[in-house]
């Protein structure tokens, strides 16, 4: 019985963070501005993070904890890079 | 999903309870960067996934691994350590970018230098 | 101890990660004991300012108080955007003058605003000590100066300064 309630959340969950990563999507997209796109871009990478520890909580293998972590990093330096270059790289100065 | 069964009740109930607050609250937060007009508004809305969003979603995943196994489990607090340190600096970078990018177009909306000179008394 | 250690706590954190990273045993223990220590040696080498801690034991009365104001302010801004983009919600700049200057403080401050929905941090000027922040619903300037300045600038100066 519980086992069912927990695999449903867990699928109910999942849905919700691809739902909230087709959110940041739209915005990545539509803009208005660039610096919409790098927020939601960032915001995406978190999301994606999120969606691979519910993968890991549903296979209860312990694996998916790395693979979190390396998105987490590789986002992080991603998103400095390109925020770094909007400061200095498209505005004709 | 069979090693679900071999937790127990309140374990399971408890990570569903986290999962569904954690991933709620971060499609809360992807639905407002869509209603709101404004970059400076939008800069709020993925604090939401960031904070407890993220806290949410990793305390579910230790108490599900430290049911499972019989020690308990703390490896993803890295994972919110490392968002509470690594968010701000990527958000302080993009709200500095925004805001040098209004003024030299000269975006009425910027705020003007003049907020940062201390005012007397103040 | 400071010629062996110069960051102890650094070490101790760097430790910590790794055995958390991979497991609780003698082995690990030592292999990341070496790299902890020779991590904190490559950061002295950088020579980077020394934050100090006077009163470290008012550190979890921060915590406490930042992991309530976080989920607060969560629900806060969660029921503005069921209730969706009203137009009597003022959003806005304020400019906020610290006396706060230990510059790990204001990075301890920058965190729990930056992590806090509702409020961003946008700019600082060094010189003059202004923050600039904004913040999602500015009902009352002079309520959010007092907020920070009361709530975190207070007690950080007590731990830092």
């Amino acid at each position: 019985m519980t086992a069912a309630i927990l695999l449903w959340s867990v699928t109910a969950a999942q849905a919700m963070l691809v739902a909230a990563m087709g959110c940041y999507a739209y915005r990545v997209i539509r803009g208005p501005r660039a610096q919409d796109r790098v927020l939601c871009l960032d915001a995406m990478y978190v999301t994606a993070m999120l969606l691979v520890l519910t993968i890991g909580i549903r296979s209860g293998s312990a694996i998916y904890f790395e693979a979190a972590l390396i998105i987490a990093v590789l986002g992080f330096v991603s998103s400095i890079a390109l925020a770094k270059f909007l400061m200095r790289g498209e505005v004709i100065e | 999903m069979t090693h679900a069964e071999n937790l127990p009740a309140w374990a399971s109930l408890l990570t569903a309870f986290l999962v569904l607050l954690g991933s709620g609250l971060t499609l809360l937060g992807a639905i407002g960067t869509l209603r709101f007009r404004r970059f400076f508004e939008r800069v709020h809305a993925p604090t939401l996934g960031t904070s407890w969003g993220t806290g949410a979603i990793a305390l579910a995943s230790i108490v599900c691994f430290s049911a499972l196994g019989s020690r308990p489990v703390v490896h993803e607090l890295l994972i919110g350590v490392f968002m509470i340190v690594t968010t701000p600096v990527t958000l302080m970078l993009l709200a500095r970018a925004a805001l040098y990018r209004d003024r030299t177009e000269g975006n009425r909306e910027a705020p003007p230098r003049s907020l940062l000179r201390r005012t007397h008394g103040g | 101890m400071n010629r062996l250690l110069p960051y102890p706590l650094l070490t101790a954190a760097l430790l910590l990660m790794w055995l958390l990273l991979t497991s609780f045993s003698t082995g690990q223990f030592l292999v990341g004991t070496a790299v902890a220590i020779g991590a904190s040696r490559a950061m002295a080498a950088l020579h980077p300012s020394k934050p100090r801690l006077r009163r470290w034991q008012l550190l979890p009365k921060l915590l406490g108080i930042v992991t309530l104001d976080i989920l607060r302010s969560n629900i806060a801004v969660a029921s503005i955007i069921i209730r969706g983009d009203r137009r009597d919600r003022v959003a806005g700049f304020v400019a906020i003058p610290l006396d706060l200057r230990d510059k790990t403080a204001l990075a301890v401050l920058a965190c729990i605003v930056t992590s806090t929905p509702g409020t961003a941090w946008v700019e600082y000027a060094p010189e003059s000590g202004v923050l600039l922040l904004h913040v999602l619903d500015l009902a009352d300037e002079a309520e959010w100066i007092a907020v920070i300045k009361n709530r975190y600038e207070a007690l950080l100066m007590d731990i830092f300064e």
